[in-house]
């Protein structure tokens, strides 16, 4: 439409906007294509708040990024290995290019897990990134978990996002047992030994289990194609739905931030989506994607041809999972025989059962239940957008690091043999120092975290406290002399005081001022004893009114009098603050 | 902006349960003399610019890094396509720190590498250094949908129960649930049922019973010769000297070595249960007389499978006669029936009770008197 018409009857009226300048080329041409596809979907009004969408900034956000890239780079690289893996137990003799094993009787499995080592080009390098991604995968999760756990990111309204996360944790682990018991190498063909049995060992329904699961006698030919078509498809459906749903949520409710000046619980600050973080963000997937190609590259893993085939009886020393089954590994090293008891001529083998079926599903029970825990404990109903430092939530910093603590006994106690042989120790004794170390150590771990939390929290006051140095003196009317303290907050500072006080709930009264008894219910008080557990020495941040007192009585004791000719200026340094 | 959003900066934040009213009967108030309870949030801290915003020939240099890592992407991924012509699958190559290593894993591994990181790295610094490093503020809003909202969805639902009967007419009510519950029994059913076998007897059968042991099979006992494993040779009571150990499976089990012919139908299944060790012992060290009984002039035999989760029992220390099971380290001492001395294992392993035939060689004289490998509910019935 031109701007430049003939006929007055077409000139702008009062109250008409000009015609705006007509859009370029390139923009005419990306709303072409674009508006093919709004015209049909109505996209752009989602797809331009979506470009506009702020995310904040930290290096600790990355962690959940590279497990989400590690995932997809899984996702990729296993895509490509099906071409050429076959999920079959059936028997063959092996005559590829790798000569130790050349006539040995295998599965088809572990053959084709060989020709994708030997005899595929580049197959090896697929399969290399694939487990390193699957170990980043975990990695990279774990340590996401951690830090959602120690800013309380997972806090209202996220306690939903947090149970997902927490069912994707335990759900990457089982994909990635499946996946590393595929390729029926000695290895891994003992760690689905092991598997069945502790399958076997369920109370009441075991045996029928592990026949169900092997579909008869272990091995049995069914297994590898059954955790195949998991490994392959039913976990991997069930991962990307409840992934998309984590995903979404973060993108509904708005990431949260660490605490700093300008940012508040109503507001994210960040950059947008378009151009930043999108460079930011895609880049980033490239980065977790190359650095796992370059350790692909250059670090072995998993060389199941070292291993050879299959076979029940013989087996290798030192045998021992991929590092995240390692825990409840750990844990069946630690539990006594002497658990296990007949009653009425039926075995239960608590030797066994609890380490190897009960504290998987448990750990992450506990992991998920943890924020609805703390909320009953705070009675917090607000939303929270703006992530607590560590060391301002002293008591579930303490938590979280007595789990970890008990988590890395496990961890340690699943390679006793390695270390006995590396160290020269006697296995026996390693062995009695995790059973203890599992006891003692995750109550030491919670105290020392703590201690050091609230020492944290008090050099934060004292910092704040010490008040801002102006450098300026001032003399008064009547001779004295004093050096003016910034009576405001220094910007820095604002992190150090931003935080809520806390305070341990109070029961009310068991009677009441008509000395009519009144008890506490149970649940509140079990709720004030939790309180206090958890905010009983709470070092809660500087007020303004106390900053001020700290200011008014340092300018008193760094105010010269007049006529004192020994006086000098005293420093900050120097000077009481109290 | 709606009313629970407060202004971006200079706020305070969050007033928590303080600054409400308070009611003069409430007793004396203690005044705050003017300060606030909270400190304010002083905003955002102002934009210090990079030195690409400043200066153009910053920006230039930033533009050629970026474009360089971008090039060496490319070359990265044409280095790839060439190597992968170039190189033979089978090719080795020395890496310093490493060793001699697969051509192709290294060679491709680390172009495809370089051909990511470039992009990767490019893309970063493109953005840390060219793109707006002005943050931007977004206003949350609370999670929770309106009243009106909420009640509507009751409404609807309400309106929905309603025009469709269901809370007049229990009939429909009860036998929907009804149907709706029972449905997934078929499929569960059709996949539970059909997984596999039941166990039956077999897992406290073994070959050692008299041939195949899996579900439904009824085994007669008959001797049998042990056999070393793999060369699935007969073993003279003689050739065993005292502190070796051997490996040995029953009669009829394994396969022809040469030739891969004959043995059982499932044999990895029955090698999963009859692997048995043989040990010669100086009989004074063997302090039980059952052991002994069940031996032959010293020579025991012993499940190999672990009673703990089922891995083999692979290792066996000659001098303190101790089996240690590698997968958890449940140890047993064989000089005393096998009884776990340490580790997660609670029984012992289950003995073979041995004999020699006419021609001297040693044939079984029961079969396992108790399932092998790891325990089950109902293994003691």
């Amino acid at each position: 439409m031109s701007t430049q018409t003939a006929r007055p009857a077409d000139a702008l009226r009062d109250g008409d906007s000009a015609p705006q300048a007509p859009p370029s080329a390139a923009a005419r041409k990306i709303g072409g294509v674009a508006g093919w596809v709004d015209d049909r979907t109505g996209a752009a009004k989602p797809v331009g708040y979506l470009m506009k969408k702020v995310f904040p900034d930290h290096w600790s956000f990355m962690l959940g990024e590279i497990a989400m890239y590690s995932m997809i780079i899984c996702l990729v690289t296993g895509a490509f290995l099906t071409f050429w893996f076959v999920p079959s137990a059936g028997h063959t003799i092996y005559d590829g290019s790798y000569v130790p094993l050349r006539g040995v009787a295998m599965s088809e499995a572990y053959k084709s897990t060989l020709d994708i080592s030997f005899d595929i080009k580049g197959g090896l390098i697929i399969r290399q990134i694939h487990h390193w991604a699957a170990l980043m995968f975990v990695v990279a999760l774990v340590v996401h978990m951690f830090r959602v756990f120690f800013t309380g990111a997972f806090r209202k309204p996220r306690e939903l996002n947090w149970v997902i996360g927490s069912v994707l944790a335990l759900l990457a682990i089982v994909e990635g047992f499946a996946g590393y018991s595929l390729p029926d190498d000695l290895l891994s063909g003992t760690g689905i030994r092991a598997m069945a049995g502790f399958v076997q060992t369920a109370p009441v329904v075991g045996s029928y289990l592990v026949y169900g699961i092997f579909g008869g006698p272990f091995p049995g030919e069914m297994i590898i194609p059954r955790l195949y078509s998991a490994h392959v498809l039913l976990i991997p459906a069930i991962l990307i739905g409840l992934f998309t749903a984590h995903i979404g949520l973060v993108f509904v409710q708005k990431h949260t931030q660490f605490p700093g000046p300008g940012r508040t619980n109503e507001n994210v600050v960040g950059y947008p989506v378009m151009p930043v973080y999108a460079a930011k963000a895609g880049g980033f997937f490239f980065i977790v994607f190359g650095v796992l190609a370059l350790i692909a590259a250059l670090v072995q893993i998993n060389p199941v041809w070292a291993y050879g085939p299959y076979d029940p009886s013989p087996v290798t020393a030192g045998s021992q999972p991929d590092w995240y089954m390692g825990f409840a590994d750990g844990a069946l090293r630690l539990l006594p025989g002497w658990l296990e008891f007949t009653v009425f001529g039926f075995t239960v083998s608590m030797n066994i059962f609890p380490g190897a079926l009960l504290l998987l599903p448990l750990v992450y029970v506990v992991l998920g239940a943890y924020p609805f825990v703390e909320r009953f404990v705070t009675g917090d109903q607000r939303e929270h957008h703006i992530l607590d430092r560590p060391r301002n939530a002293p008591t579930r910093t303490g938590i979280g690091m007595a789990g970890i603590t008990a988590y890395t006994v496990l961890l340690f106690a699943s390679g006793n043999d390695i270390m006995a042989i590396k160290l020269g120790m006697s296995i026996n004794d390693l062995t009695w120092f995790f059973r203890i170390a599992l006891f003692v150590l995750p109550p030491i771990a919670f105290w020392v975290t703590k201690r050091i939390c609230l020492s944290l929290q008090r050099r934060d006051r004292d910092l704040v406290l010490h008040g801002r140095e102006s450098g300026t003196i001032i003399r008064t009317p009547d001779g004295r002399f004093f050096e003016r303290h910034e009576a405001g907050l220094p910007e820095e500072q604002w992190v150090l005081v931003q935080h809520d006080a806390v305070a341990p709930l109070q029961l009310e009264a068991e009677v009441d001022e008509h000395g009519v008894a009144r008890p506490a219910q149970r649940k509140d008080r079990v709720r004030a004893a939790l309180s206090r557990f958890y905010f009983a020495d709470a070092v809660n941040p500087v007020t303004p009114a106390e900053l001020a007192a700290a200011h008014h009585h340092g300018h008193e004791t760094e105010a010269i009098e007049g006529g004192d000719d020994t006086a000098q200026i005293e420093s900050g340094e120097t000077a009481s603050r109290y | 902006m709606n009313e629970q959003d407060t202004p971006t900066t200079g706020s305070e934040v969050a007033p928590g349960g303080h600054g409400e009213a308070v009611r003069l009967d409430e007793g004396h108030v203690v005044g705050q003399g003017g300060i606030p309870e909270r400190f304010t949030n002083p905003g955002l801290p102002h934009h210090v610019p990079r030195m690409a915003d400043l200066d153009e020939s910053a920006a230039r240099r930033a533009e050629k890094q970026v474009a360089a890592l971008f090039g060496i992407s490319i070359l990265g991924t044409l280095l790839f396509l060439v190597l992968y012509f170039a190189l033979d699958v089978d090719e080795t190559v020395f890496v310093p720190g490493i060793g001699a290593t697969s051509a192709t894993n290294v060679g491709l591994g680390v172009t495809l590498a370089m051909s990511l990181l470039g992009i990767g790295l490019g893309a970063v610094h493109w953005a840390k250094t060219l793109m707006p490093d002005t943050e931007v503020v977004e206003e949350r809003h609370p999670m929770r949908a309106s009243d009106a909202d909420r009640s509507r969805v009751v409404q609807v639902l309400q309106e929905g129960g309603d025009s469709s009967q269901i809370t007049r007419r229990p009939l429909i009510k009860y036998t929907l649930g009804g149907a709706l519950a029972l449905f997934p029994l078929g499929l569960v059913l059709q996949v539970g049922g059909s997984l596999g076998e039941l166990p039956k007897k077999s897992l406290s059968l073994t070959w050692w019973n008299g041939g195949p042991s899996g579900p439904g099979e009824i085994p007669e006992f008959k001797p049998m010769r042990l056999m070393k494993d793999p060369e699935n040779q007969p073993i003279k009571a003689s050739d065993i000297t005292i502190g070796s150990v051997v490996h040995v499976m029953p009669e009829g089990l394994l396969p022809d070595p040469k030739t891969q012919e004959g043995g059982a139908e499932h044999l990895l299944e029955e090698k999963a249960k009859a692997a048995v060790l043989v040990m010669r012992l100086d009989p004074s060290q063997i302090k039980s007389q059952k052991e002994l009984d069940w031996g032959y002039q010293g020579i025991v035999a012993y499940s190999k499978i672990c009673t703990h989760v089922g891995c083999p029992v692979g290792l066996y220390e000659q001098q303190t006669h101790h089996l240690l099971c590698p997968c958890h380290q449940s140890t047993f001492d064989v000089t005393q029936d096998c009884k776990v001395i340490f580790g997660p294992a609670k029984r012992p392993l289950p003995q073979l009770k041995i004999t020699v035939d006419d021609e001297g060689y040693l044939v079984s004289a029961q079969p396992f008197r108790e399932a092998v490998g790891p325990s089950f509910w109902e293994r003691g019935q």
